[in-house]
């Protein structure tokens, strides 16, 4: 267990984010509202170990995004703690922080809005290493810039053009290079390959599979496309409205999901093996998350429901088979676990 | 033999633009049949959104339709003056559109839609057609429907949006809809839901819909016939289980490779190199010549020289050299063991 | 070198572009840009190229005065737009005057876009209560019409600097008070962009490295909120050079001995009804040239950099 902590690079332990989304004063006033506020995420905990990947899925409104902004330190948490290689974020001040932030990077989702447009291609590249004081502005940085338009698979000569000059994934490729700019060991991937159509997705995802395995790289994968989840995580967490209800070894997720929304989930996948599968259609939709069912956020929409599950949130707990997973069914082992042909 | 109720024929669409003229639709041609559901799959450029807008006659300006044909129902509708290209639309052709958030009209009742779209196509009196909006809202599975049709869309969820968008394109009972990504802005679980329910309403309206969409698991759950686009060009068409698992075409192997699966256990994924070409740079002969594994195969440099057109290849057809010379359709066995030749020597 | 490789780059790729083609094709345009050339530069190397100088007491003989404009019967072929009451030429007191409305308008114009675009920057970026802040200081100081600010912030300065001291340093108080009623329509527009581009994933990506707010303003958000900027200004400078100019024509905006555009006009007022009309009318069509030329550029750069339109 000892040996194991060591290896840890990032540890979420119990993060909560909330955000004031009510009206302003005077129109609460007035119209006799109560202060709004939306739990983004309440209460996620998971650790990523050096070299893993480890993805987030869910869909629209479970927090996903949130968390990886959390874990980026563009937002802090409301609740909660942060720890990277030890060190706690919120803690950590100045100099201490800089250098931290050195050693971690983020790719975002929009290939267009991602790049400063007014800004060359070098320019855009070259800004972590001399934001962090790695390197000074001459010959050896526009080198190290050309290396790294390289190693992603465009030409050195491109340092001199503008976003506008390229396409959606040779933009993505850009902001890869703009991240290991910095050389970090750490990377927060927020669905970059949703933008992308699917020939420009393979060479993406193959492209990050390639440098993982070159610098050594950890990465926290945000998505909602379980397939290409599928290819690239070790690990997998699933989340619903601000929560992880499972999180397991990508394998033992796909071959056997414990959640019933993982295994609703699984079932929505668009069938494209023409097995012509049956599937249990998924009933409702995402709740509002403003006004989150009580107890365990799924019991809605849930075949499996019983009066403790309204009441009473769910735990993570271990399960002998791998992973944890948060469903009182699963505990109590009402559920029937399903084997999915791997 | 039944003729087919849309035919498209030698379809070129150009945008004049001051750098030139560019084709964004070049020659392409297929047919739909009576209920049937075609798909229309390719990457972003290929002009497949916009051969959509062409069929409804929905085109913007600059983009012009300059040459070919679009017969509905044995008439020919390309060339009609609007008035009779708005009869037709929503009366013969209904479309649903990517976004449901916009398609709809945030200032009236989703009742209000619906009723004057089925009184602008139907003779039907208010009350009549107010009836048939709520069974249409109930039939697309709206709970509730008979109180809900008064509601205003941002009252709706994204998936009930999109399924609101539905029932308004079944609402004066078109026999052909051309729908344009209509699962792309929903999350997976409602994905699920809508493309089950567009196969139900194909099967009992007996509809025929266009299916234009990225997502080829869409295509693979809903269609019955998927045409590939590339550049602009059709580069395969054929039945769907065919095109997904004996595809004949370079891009078609090389698109259906790309895609990851789950379960495919962390392979690597078949990669394109390159990327479509822009429409000011689009190769002279076959437009995927550039990026395609298999141009030394073909002798005389055909490849770079002479646009291939549609050709028989097994179940399918393919636009491609590599089929040249065939004819007749070939058995099963002798398909699969093709594909799979051609699937070993695309690119890892 | 490099940076030489990227000015000549930077040409081609402005010949190249959306904007120029709009402007080749736009005959209007191109004459009004060519008066409004023809305008700058006789005011800018007026005391150079200008016929005669109308501030050297010496040359100026009173015979001269009241000299009707060169091509009428009682003309002097050397006045070409004849002389004023001081035996002064037209002509050049106009070239002269025409230096000093620009001067004051281009000044007063950049300072307010300097002023205006650091308190719409920060008002967006920062937002909350210093938002807030800003925009009612905005919105307060909009509901006085731009004279009457100008009006009292000169009138404040005569007050406190004294009547002696003030005709020197008269033309900063009045770049000062038409930068200052003419600051807000940046910050506005400023603050409007800066509110879209703060939440793009570039903003995010440079607090992600770690860049300090300011330096993500500037360097960051600030080229991408400068287009709709240079229309205003452009549209600016003609509304600053008419401030100047009724300023002066009221009598408390330049100084007589540096006398703009508005000057001359209210100086030949008062002759123009004992017939001698030229000395008040050639001076008011240069400046109704002067501002109609930088107002078709202005319109016509809102609709060529608007790119919903093209």
């Amino acid at each position: 267990m000892n040996q194991k902590k060591s290896n840890i690079l990032l540890d979420v332990r119990d993060v909560a984010k909330e955000f004031d989304v009510s009206k302003p004063w005077l129109n609460r006033i007035i119209e006799r509202q109560d202060k709004q506020i939306l739990k983004a995420v309440d209460g996620v905990s998971f650790t990523i170990n050096r070299g893993e990947t480890l993805s987030l899925v869910g869909e629209s409104g479970c927090g996903k995004s949130t968390v990886a902004r959390l874990v980026c330190g563009l937002y802090t948490p409301s609740r909660g703690s942060i720890h990277f290689d030890g060190v706690d974020m919120a803690e950590a001040e100045g100099d201490t922080l800089r250098k931290l932030r050195a050693r971690f990077q983020m790719i975002f989702q929009d290939p267009y809005a991602s790049l400063n447009q007014r800004w060359r291609v070098g320019k855009i590249i070259a800004e972590p290493i001399l934001v962090h004081g790695l390197g000074k502005p001459g010959s050896a940085l526009n080198k190290r810039v050309g290396e790294l338009l390289t190693q992603v698979g465009l030409s050195p000569l491109d340092a001199e053009k503008f976003p506008h000059e390229f396409s959606g994934g040779q933009r993505q490729r850009v902001s890869i290079a703009r991240a290991l700019s910095s050389n970090p060991e750490f990377l927060v991937c927020d669905e970059p390959t949703s933008a992308l159509d699917v020939s420009v997705q393979a060479q993406i995802l193959n492209l990050m599979k390639d440098l993982q395995r070159e610098f050594g790289l950890t990465y926290l994968f945000i998505s909602h496309n379980l397939a290409v989840v599928s290819h690239i995580s070790n690990r997998v967490g699933v989340m619903y409205l601000g929560r992880l209800v499972e999180v397991a070894d990508t394998n033992r997720i796909f071959t056997m999901p414990l959640h019933p929304y993982t295994q609703m989930l699984q079932s929505a996948i668009p069938d494209l093996k023409m097995t012509g599968k049956q599937r249990t259609p998924v009933a409702g939709e995402v709740p509002n998350p403003l006004t989150p069912p009580t107890g365990c956020a799924f019991h809605p929409r849930c075949p499996h429901a019983n009066e403790r599950c309204k009441r009473e949130r769910p735990e993570m707990i271990d399960h002998p088979e791998g992973g944890q997973v948060a469903c009182h069914g699963v505990e109590e082992k009402r559920i029937n676990m399903i084997k999915l042909a791997a | 033999m039944n003729p087919p109720l849309l035919q498209v024929k030698n379809l070129r669409i150009e945008f004049p633009t001051r750098r030139g003229i560019l084709v964004a639709v070049d020659d392409i041609s297929f047919d739909i049949a009576a209920g049937e559901v075609l798909g229309v799959v390719g990457e972003s450029g290929a002009g497949k959104s916009l051969t959509g807008a062409a069929v409804i006659g929905l085109l913007e300006p600059p983009g012009r339709i300059a040459g070919g044909e679009i017969i509905f129902n044995g008439k020919r509708i390309d060339n009609l003056p609007f008035e009779e290209i708005r009869k037709i639309r929503g009366r013969e052709i209904g479309a649903i559109f990517q976004d449901p958030l916009t398609s709809l009209n945030p200032l009236y009742t989703i009742g209000r839609q619906i009723t004057e779209t089925i009184e602008t196509h139907l003779a039907l009196t208010h009350a009549q057609a107010r009836t048939r909006a709520i069974e249409l809202l109930n039939e697309v599975g709206i709970p509730a429907a008979d109180k809900r049709i008064d509601h205003y869309p941002h009252q709706f969820s994204g998936g009930m949006r999109q399924r609101v968008v539905i029932s308004l394109a079944l609402a004066a009972n078109p026999k052909l809809i051309i729908a344009d990504e209509p699962t792309t802005a929903l999350d997976v679980s409602i994905q699920a839901q809508i493309i089950t329910l567009l196969k139900k309403l194909g099967r009992e309206h007996g509809t025929a819909v266009m299916l234009v969409t990225h997502d080829m698991g869409v295509i693979a759950e809903t269609a019955d016939r998927v045409a590939v686009m590339y550049a602009g060009r059709i580069a395969e068409i054929g039945p769907v289980a065919d095109v997904i698992h004996h595809p004949q075409h370079p891009y078609t192997i090389g698109l259906m490779g790309a895609i990851p699966n789950v379960g495919d256990n962390n392979e690597r994924l078949a990669q394109i190199d390159g990327s479509m070409p822009r429409l000011t740079a689009i190769p002279a002969g076959c437009a995927f010549n550039p990026r395609c594994t298999r141009r030394a195969d073909v002798p005389n440099q055909r490849c770079t020289t002479e646009r291939p057109g549609l050709l028989p290849a097994g179940m399918t057809q393919a636009a491609c050299w590599l089929h040249a010379g065939q004819s007749g359709k070939r058995s099963e066995a002798e398909n699969e063991k093709k594909s799979d030749e051609n699937r070993k020597m695309v690119s890892v | 070198m490099a940076a030489l490789i990227n000015v000549v780059d930077s040409f081609r790729r402005f010949f190249d572009g959306d904007v120029w083609y709009s402007f080749k094709r736009n005959p209007l345009v191109i004459v009004a840009t060519v008066a409004a050339l023809i305008g700058i530069l006789g005011a800018a190397f007026a005391p150079w190229i200008a016929p005669h100088n109308p501030f050297d007491l010496k040359t100026l003989n009173l015979l001269d005065a009241f000299s009707p404009p060169a091509w009428s019967e009682l003309g002097k072929p050397q006045f070409w737009l004849g002389t004023d009451d001081q035996g002064r030429d037209v002509l050049s007191t106009i070239m002269h005057g025409s230096r000093v409305s620009l001067v004051v308008g281009i000044c007063a114009v950049f300072l307010s876009m300097v002023v205006g675009i650091t308190l719409g920057l920060i008002s967006g970026y920062v937002g909350g209560s210093v938002d807030a802040f800003i925009m009612r200081v905005a919105d307060i100081q909009l509901s006085f019409p731009a004279i009457l600010i100008a009006l009292l912030i000169d009138g404040v300065a005569r007050a406190v600097i004294g009547k002696e001291h003030h005709d020197q340093v008269a033309v900063y108080v009045l770049i000062f008070a038409i930068a200052a009623s003419g600051w807000v329509q940046y910050a506005r527009t400023v603050r409007g962009s800066t509110l879209v581009e703060r939440n793009k994933e570039y903003v995010q990506a440079a607090q992600v490295i770690g860049r300090r707010s300011l330096a993500i303003m500037f360097s960051h958000v600030l080229p991408n909120v400068m287009g709709p900027v240079f229309v205003l200004a452009t549209l600016h400078v003609g509304t600053a050079i008419i401030t100047e100019a009724t300023l002066s024509f009221l009598g408390v905006g330049v100084p007589p001995t540096q006398p703009s555009l508005g000057t001359l006009i209210r100086v030949g007022n008062d002759f123009l009804f004992s017939g001698e009309w030229w000395i008040t009318v050639f001076p008011g069509l240069a400046l109704v040239f002067l501002v109609l030329s930088i107002n078709i550029i202005g319109d016509w750069l809102r609709d060529a950099l608007n790119p919903k339109l093209r």
